[in-house]
This record gives C-alpha cells, sequence and structure tokens, in this order.
C-alpha cells in the first residue's frame, strides 16, 4: 500500500453535467501515486472540468472522487489543503512574491519562520529567489508563472494539479521553464495531474497518459503509447497521426491500402478485417533512392509547407496520400522539390493497424 | 459678506477657546456615524461577497433593493425607524426613541446599502479563476472573504468613504429618531440646522466648518490607505 505507482486518486462512474448536459462521464480512471499522469484532448473533452471535480470546485452529478480510499468531498478543505493547483494564468494576489508562496502555508496555520523557510526555498528552487520581495503585479509573465509553481509546491501537496500552466509562456521561457520543473518535479515526485494539448509536453513530462474526447475516456497508457499507437481514429486524429489510411490486412503481416502493400509488426487484425493504418508523418524518411529495410514507397512530391523546424510534405504513391515530416536541415540535404520523385521508407515497426469498426 | 467673515472669525474664536458644546457635539457625532459605519461595514461587507459570489432565488430583487437604497431619501428613513423605534410602534417598549441608539440605527440603514452595493461591485470585479485559486489554496470561507477584502481592499474603502459620508452628513433622519436633544442627541448636522433657524449664523458656520474639516481629515486617511502603495 501507498507505494509509488498504486491509485492515489480514485475516479469511479464520473458524471459532470452543466446545465442538463453531460460534460464529463468517466466510469474508471485512477492517477498513480508519484507519477506525472498527462490529461491531454482537443478543447471541450472535459480535461478541465475533471480538474475542476478534482479540486472540488465542480460538483459531479454522481460518482465518487477518492484520495487514498476516502470520499474527497467528505472535508473539501481538509483535501484541498492536501493538494495544489497551478493554471494558464499565474492567479497571483496583489501582495509580494514571497507572500504569495507562502499564503497556502499561512491558510494552513505554518508559523512564521516555517513559512519563510520553505518559500525562500521553493522560489530559489524555480530560480526567482532574487524577486522574492518584488510586488506580484511587477512581474513579467514567466516569472509569474515561476511564482505560481513555486507557491504550488511550497505547500509540499500530496496531489498537484495543474491546468495548462506553460501554455501562456513565450516559447524561449517557456523550454527553460519546462526544464527546470522537470527536474523539480522528479525530485520532488508529487502525484500530479497536468492538463495539456502540447504533445511535446506530454512526451516530457508524463510517466502516465489519459486521453480525453467529448467529455468521454478514450485512451490511457503511457504517453509514447498513446501517441504512437492510438485505440482508434478519432484519437489517431487529435495525436497527430498524419496518415491514417483505410485498408485491410491480406495476409500475415501484410496490409493493403489504396492498391499499396504495406508489412507492419503491429498486433494483427483478422485476415480481410478492415483496418486503419496509421503512421505518424515524423516516421517517414524521404530519400533520393530507394535503400533500407522497411517499406519502400516510390512517391511524387505534391506540396511542401515549413512549419518551424521541420518541412511537411504531402506526396502521392499511386492512389496512396502520405505527410512526411522532415527536418529542415535534412530537408534541404535531400534537395528535392515539388513533382520531383523520392523514395518514402515506412519502417514495420512503424505502422500501427487498428481495427475499423466504422 | 460681513455675515460669512463675521461667521468665519466667531468659528475661529470658539475652536480657540476650545468651546465644550462644540467639542462635545462633534464628539457624539463621531462616535454615532463611526458606529454605525462599523456595524454596517460588518453587515455589509459579507452581504456584499455572497451577492457578488453567490447565485440563488431572490437574488436579483435583493440586489435591485440595495441599489435602491443607496439613494433612499434619508428622511424616508428617518420615517420609517420613527415608526418603528415610537412608543407605540412594534420595538417601542425598547425606549429608543429620541436616543443616540436611534440615531445609529437610522445612520447604520443610510449607509448600509451604499457599503453592499459598494462591496458587490468590487468583490464582483475579482477575476473568478483568482477565486477559484483561493479554494485551491485550501482556503475556507471565511479565509477566502479576508483574501477577497484584501484583493478589493480599493473598492472597500470607497465603501467606507461613502457609508461615513453618507453617514456624518446626514440630517433628516437625524432630526427624527434623535430629536435634537441638548446633551443627548445633538450632532453637528442638527444643531447647524438649529443655529440657522436661530439665526446665529456664526455658530452654524462654526459647526458646518467642524463638519466640513471632520468630514476632511477622515477622508483623507482612507485616501491615504488606499492609495498607499502596497509592499507585502
Amino acid at each position: 500500500m501507498n507505494g509509488p505507482g498504486d491509485a492515489h486518486l480514485e475516479i469511479r462512474d464520473l458524471v459532470v453535467q452543466r446545465g442538463g448536459v453531460t460534460v464529463l462521464e468517466i466510469d474508471s480512471l485512477d492517477i498513480p501515486r508519484g507519477l506525472v499522469t498527462v490529461m491531454i484532448g482537443p478543447n471541450g473533452s472535459g480535461k478541465s472540468t475533471l480538474l475542476g471535480a478534482l479540486q472540488l470546485v465542480l460538483h459531479p452529478s454522481s460518482g465518487s472522487l477518492m484520495l487514498d480510499g476516502e470520499p474527497m468531498d467528505a472535508d473539501p478543505v481538509g483535501t484541498r489543503r492536501r493538494m495544489a493547483a497551478a493554471f494558464q494564468e499565474p492567479l497571483l494576489l496583489s501582495m509580494s512574491v514571497q507572500s504569495n508562496v507562502e499564503l497556502p502555508l499561512r491558510l494552513r496555520g505554518v508559523d512564521r519562520r516555517r513559512r519563510r523557510e520553505l518559500a525562500e526555498h521553493w522560489l530559489e528552487r524555480f530560480g526567482i529567489g532574487s524577486l522574492a520581495r518584488r510586488h506580484a503585479r511587477q512581474l513579467s509573465g514567466g516569472e509569474a508563472q515561476r511564482v505560481s509553481l513555486a507557491r504550488a509546491f511550497a505547500s509540499q501537496p500530496e496531489v498537484l494539479l495543474l491546468d495548462e500552466p506553460f501554455a501562456g509562456v513565450d516559447a524561449p521561457t517557456r523550454e527553460g521553464l519546462l526544464e527546470d520543473f522537470a527536474e523539480i518535479v522528479s525530485e520532488a515526485r508529487p502525484t500530479t495531474v497536468l492538463v495539456t494539448h502540447d504533445r511535446d509536453e506530454a512526451l516530457r513530462l508524463g510517466d502516465h497518459a489519459a486521453l480525453l474526447i467529448g467529455g468521454g475516456l478514450r485512451q490511457t497508457g503511457r504517453p509514447s503509447e498513446v501517441f504512437d499507437r492510438p485505440a482508434d481514429r478519432d484519437v489517431a486524429e487529435f495525436v497527430g497521426m498524419e496518415n491514417v489510411w483505410s485498408g485491410q490486412r491480406s495476409e500475415s503481416g501484410m496490409y493493403r491500402a489504396a492498391g499499396v502493400r504495406l508489412a507492419s509488426t503491429a498486433k494483427s487484425v483478422a485476415l480481410g478485417a478492415p483496418a486503419l493504418i496509421c503512421v505518424r508523418p515524423e516516421r517517414i524518411v524521404l530519400m533520393r533512392e530507394a535503400e533500407g529495410e522497411g517499406n519502400l514507397l516510390r512517391s511524387v512530391v505534391r506540396t511542401v509547407r515549413p512549419r518551424g523546424p521541420i518541412m511537411r510534405a504531402d506526396l502521392t504513391s499511386g492512389r496512396l496520400t502520405l505527410t512526411a515530416d522532415v527536418p529542415v536541415t535534412a530537408w534541404d540535404e535531400l534537395g528535392v522539390s515539388i513533382g520531383d520523385e523520392v523514395t518514402a521508407r515506412i519502417s514495420a515497426d512503424d505502422i500501427h493497424v487498428i481495427e475499423d469498426s466504422d | 459678506m460681513d455675515l460669512i467673515w463675521d461667521g468665519i472669525r466667531e468659528a475661529a474664536r470658539l475652536w480657540w477657546a476650545g468651546d465644550g458644546e462644540i467639542i462635545e457635539i462633534t464628539l457624539r457625532t463621531l462616535a454615532i456615524s463611526s458606529a454605525a459605519t462599523a456595524i454596517a461595514l460588518l453587515i455589509g461587507i459579507p452581504t456584499g461577497a455572497v451577492l457578488a459570489l453567490r447565485r440563488f432565488w431572490g437574488r436579483g430583487l435583493i440586489v435591485a433593493a440595495v441599489n435602491t437604497g443607496m439613494g433612499m431619501p434619508p428622511v424616508v428613513i428617518g420615517l420609517l425607524v420613527a415608526l418603528i423605534l415610537w412608543r407605540t410602534g412594534p420595538l417601542g417598549d425598547l425606549n429608543l426613541i429620541y436616543t443616540p441608539t436611534a440615531m445609529v440605527v437610522a445612520q447604520l440603514l443610510l449607509s448600509l446599502p451604499l457599503v453592499v452595493g459598494f462591496s458587490l461591485a468590487s468583490i464582483q470585479s475579482v477575476n473568478p479563476r483568482l477565486i477559484g485559486q483561493m479554494w485551491a489554496m485550501g482556503a475556507n470561507r471565511w479565509q477566502v472573504l479576508w483574501l477577497l477584502v484584501r484583493e478589493t481592499r480599493l473598492g472597500l474603502l470607497a465603501a467606507v468613504m461613502a457609508g461615513f459620508g453618507a453617514a456624518i452628513s446626514e440630517v433628516g433622519a437625524s432630526m427624527q429618531v434623535g430629536g435634537n436633544l441638548a446633551g443627548e442627541t445633538r450632532v453637528l448636522t442638527t444643531a447647524t440646522v438649529l443655529e440657522t433657524g436661530r439665526g446665529n449664523f456664526e455658530v452654524a458656520i462654526a459647526l458646518s466648518l467642524v463638519l466640513v474639516v471632520l468630514a476632511f481629515l477622515v477622508n483623507l486617511v482612507l485616501t491615504a490607505v488606499q492609495q498607499r502603495r502596497p509592499v507585502t
């Protein structure tokens, strides 16, 4: 009991309604102790609603929420004092940085000296010790978010509830903050629920992932599993699986989509059964000439568009349309342009197959 | 013009001489209006907070009543309190009519809607997500109220100023329920009315100036607190 990884928070038969409409319905979900569970899903999928229910600020229509096997709503204030939260907005009060970080401890009746000690420790830990005396209104967005996270950690919570705390921070600041947060959370090891729609954040910080769509839980597992092995078409679309081809299994380990034969090591579906064949765009390697192992598809480049550090290319191989993400440097080395022929290499391990229930 | 200058000179003389009656009336005025304002704050701020944060049946009606109360003529309040406290009225047995307590009640009823209205407006302007964060930090109901008061202190100080201003400057209700009895219920406003009626303009001016200076000093202190840059 009470070891790392066991269920710290248990969600059972949870239904949350708004204006008579069900916005969240989860039969069963365990949040493992001491790990980071990333809650992912598109806008309106119920992620923040779930977090609100866990903070006991939203009242479920039915179901139970348990912390260490005890109902969370038996003593709401006591339960909240075992948790801490940080949101996309830093939500600091109109007082100094030090007072903001000390506030949760003050609300818990912690004596002044201990409050000061903890606040100073966590401000230092988040690299903002020098801002302690600054008024909260005089901080930049990134600084304010660091204060908000320091405040959350200072109360030494068993459970940390985070709703996109890195989303409102500009890119360079975000990078440093993510790095520090990853280090701190792996040391302090609170049970963490992190709502995010950022794949990079989910993969980097998450030990465990739960994916919500339309208010329902669609998939749980390791973040890499959820992103690489989606359970259905909706999940595949959400996790950025750009290549989802309708096809069928033609023989052992072989699939056929739009007239193209593809080998896959994915768990097999029944022979002849309709299947969705999925490949992440970054798993497709483009080459001038065919070389190496795997599925080698002669393709024609149709469109190319830059997307930050990558180039996204749409190609056709016969009747099959492919989307590939290629790092800008690799694209430059490849030296191809629209209309050119290339070989798209897809490893059999990178092809994920879902039984097509539609 | 002479009348005014004579009045100001007489006022200065009365102050300088430390006129006992003026000091007594001033202290009574301060005591009655401060008590009324303090009670209005104790009741008004939590009421404003509840109206700002909760949605319940009849809330709209209460808010409309508060808004009406903010502009209620003092004589109407005076009449109401007089009727209730009159010897044959519902609370006549308490023998409160023509006492400072009756004046506190009347001034309280005048300043309460102002305090509730101002508190409601300032607390309603707080980001609801910040209030959510207060709960998330583990605050109980009273701690949330304390944090809200702290967070909206500028607006709430405006409520204090409006409430105190309404109480100290009011005359009609104080006359009706206090009776302007010398040494008992006479305050600066009622004394000013009396002295004006008697043609004692220099005393009336002296009393008015005390009232103005008093109101100014109180508001000066409150403004200094309101405009101070918070450091903690």
